[in-house]
């Protein structure tokens, strides 16, 4: 077993735990720290991907200034025990349940009916994430979408602004 | 001027328009008609740059070449994008003429209504020009956002917030799939190009099984964009809830939106000429019957459920549904014949749906009154003129000749005949007798019931353009299809 599968395993295994225990811990700040330990596994992975930037983009954004923001809420928020969470077994939970197993399976069996071939890697995929392949992709080759990001961010800006301001009257 | 610049005009005049809008508003927004003033003349004039493009010859276009461009091929000039262009600009010209005596109706400030537009517009732009599918990602996202925002616009009415939290939460887990799938068949071919991955696909250069999972997520992400059947939930309770003029555009321009985006990506992941490649790959023929028995689910569905509607405008958000499963059967087609059909339904649809939606917005009262079909016995005798395109309305949407639905649906059934999808065929006849009870059950209230309530007031304001004109365009296009038909016959 090679060191980068090693590496995958833990880093997957742990990912998905953390990413599990996110979603069902009853107490937020639990999950908010669950949702850290996620973000860590994910920049580990891209990592062993060699995307160096993304990875640390990913700590510095999400585990660092998101994060800050999202245990801010909780505290602000001030949740007491009394107040946490709590969810009953359904009808519909059991249902959806069920059918995130029959994804699962669906995604099983087309690995296992049609096994991809290990050696395919296709040649424009072999990417090296330094800062300056980054750079140098981002302002020739996706230039324009580059700028239409700048549209989603005033969007989304906008659309903040007017659904949390106070109505006028 | 280069030719690049011509023809990449009216996407740089809609983002120079959703700076300038945000700036109008910041800095004048107590003035209560320079957003609409601003955003009215801004789309008029994107609106004319896009006609411009589309005289620009195809030749000329395709001898440009893609690596000396700024766009690096990742944008798709001139054609059926500079058609969408103008029939965007088209669909939200028509909105905010209605918005303005809506919003002044409701008491509501409109300021930023019209950015918000301005940046919908701007995504569906974004969307018909990609020819990458990382730019179809952004230009979903852009449209996606705005719409959140504008299903939540009557942010003290709880409705609407439900619709715009629901859309939220269920579009953003949509959004994930349809990531997702990008992601898998970027592994699959090691490129986001789409003429590039046509070319790989076409020479069996691909990773079969990572392919098809992408495929299959990206299928789940779109079918939710446009509202099909297993991913269909959100629509009545969005288009309900969400401001009459909202759903107006949403459930029109936001859907040619989402299937021009499904145009786009499967001219590029199926093969249509068989000369090319060696033989049909496995996960076409499967994708294309998956796509069939969602359109086939998607029409029943919604037209069943209408059926049973009370409330007008959740019965139109029902039968929108069912009219995503009509304009799926185009992609079924996979051929130039289907997707011109796609192109002339989704026009013909635009109007005759936005103006069924702004005569309810007319007759409409705060607090969600007057939408039920009882509110509408007798609307002839008052309300003669709504009362009359309103029939016209019902009757395209029914696809009865000589209106303009009729044309469309013509189109489609034949493209899906032509494919060898003849089941499918039977099941959209079927599914517009049944629709055609509901639309003709309200002419019948309209016409031949006694009004048993008071009057209902009326004041149309500018909303008049926008019905004359709906009316004017869904009475040519059923009477002279060839207007269209010759323009989008050389897209393909």
């Amino acid at each position: 077993m090679s060191l980068t599968l090693l590496l995958f395993l833990i880093l997957g295994v742990l990912s998905i735990a953390s990413a599990i225990v996110t979603i069902s811990s009853r107490n937020p700040v639990v999950s908010a720290m669950a949702l850290v330990l996620h973000f860590f596994m994910l920049s580990g992975l891209y990592l062993t991907l060699q995307a160096q930037f993304v990875a640390v983009m990913q700590i510095l954004v999400y585990a660092g200034a998101i994060m800050v923001l999202v245990v801010f809420v909780i505290m602000l928020l001030n949740l007491g025990d009394e107040k946490k969470l709590s969810e009953k077994w359904n009808i519909r939970r059991i249902v959806a349940i069920l059918f995130a197993f029959v994804l699962a399976i669906q995604f099983i069996s087309i690995y296992i009916t049609n096994l991809p071939d290990a050696a395919f890697i296709p040649e424009s995929a072999a990417f090296n994430g330094t800062v300056q392949a980054i750079g140098t992709d981002l302002f020739t080759n996706y230039l324009v979408q580059f700028e239409a990001i700048a549209v989603l961010l005033l969007a989304a800006i906008v659309g903040a602004l007017l659904l949390a301001k106070r109505k006028i009257t | 001027m280069p030719l690049e610049l011509q023809l990449s005009l009216p996407l740089i005049l809609i983002l120079i328009l959703s700076i300038k809008i945000v700036m109008v508003d910041a800095k004048f927004g107590n003035n209560k008609t320079l957003g609409f003033v601003t955003a009215l003349a801004g789309f008029i004039v994107v609106f004319i740059s896009a006609a411009f493009t589309l005289t620009i010859s195809p030749e000329a276009i395709a001898s440009l070449n893609a690596e000396e461009l700024y766009s690096k091929g990742t944008i798709t000039y001139g054609g059926f994008a500079a058609y969408f262009d103008m029939l965007f600009c088209v669909a939200a010209i028509l909105t905010i003429l209605a918005a303005l005596p809506y919003f002044q109706k409701e008491n509501s400030e409109h300021n930023a209504f019209y950015s918000m537009m301005v940046f919908a517009v701007a995504g569906m732009m974004l969307i018909a020009h990609s020819a990458n599918l990382l730019s179809l990602f952004i230009g979903i996202e852009i449209m996606s956002i705005s719409f959140y925002v504008l299903a939540g616009y009557f942010r003290t009415k709880e409705k609407s917030i439900e619709a715009a939290l629901k859309y939220f939460l269920l579009g953003a887990f949509a959004t994930g799939f349809l990531l997702y799938g990008i992601a898998l068949i970027y592994g699959a071919t090691g490129s986001l190009s789409l003429p590039e991955i046509l070319t790989k696909i076409a020479a069996d250069d691909f990773s079969n099984t990572y392919l098809t999972l992408g495929i299959a997520l990206m299928l789940i992400g779109l079918c939710f964009k446009v509202a099909a059947f297993p991913f269909h939930q959100w629509a009545p309770d969005v288009y309900t809830g969400a401001p009459t003029v909202v759903t107006a555009f949403m459930s029109t321009a936001g859907k040619a939106a989402a299937l021009i985006a499904f145009i786009i990506v499967a001219r590029a992941l199926f093969v249509i000429d068989i000369g090319q490649a060696a033989e049909i790959p496995d996960f076409q023929t499967n994708a294309i019957m998956i796509i069939a028995i969602i359109s086939a689910a998607t029409m029943l569905i919604g037209n069943i459920t209408a059926l049973v509607q009370k409330n007008i405008k959740r019965m139109l958000a029902y039968s929108s549904v069912a009219h995503a499963g009509y304009l799926l059967m185009g992609i079924v087609a996979n051929s130039p014949q289907g997707w011109e059909g796609i192109i002339f339904y989704a026009t013909a649809y635009l109007f005759m749906q936005i103006g069924a939606f702004i005569v309810l917005s007319v007759l409409e009262r705060k607090t969600d009154k007057n939408l039920d079909l009882d509110d509408y016995s007798g609307i002839s005798k008052s309300h003669p003129f709504l009362a009359a395109i309103m029939a016209i309305f019902m009757f395209s949407l029914a696809g009865i000749p000589p209106f303009a639905g009729f044309f469309g649906k013509f189109l489609l059934f034949t493209a899906a005949i032509d494919a060898g999808f003849t089941w499918l065929t039977i099941i959209a006849v079927i599914s517009s007798m049944i629709s055609v009870y509901f639309y003709i059950g309200l002419i019948v209230y309209m016409y031949f019931r006694k009004s048993n309530t008071y009057p209902l007031e009326a004041d149309m304001g500018s909303a008049k353009v926008t019905l004359i004109i709906s009316t004017a365009c869904v009475v040519i296009l059923g009477i002279f299809p060839s207007l269209i038909i010759n323009l989008i016959n050389n897209f393909f």
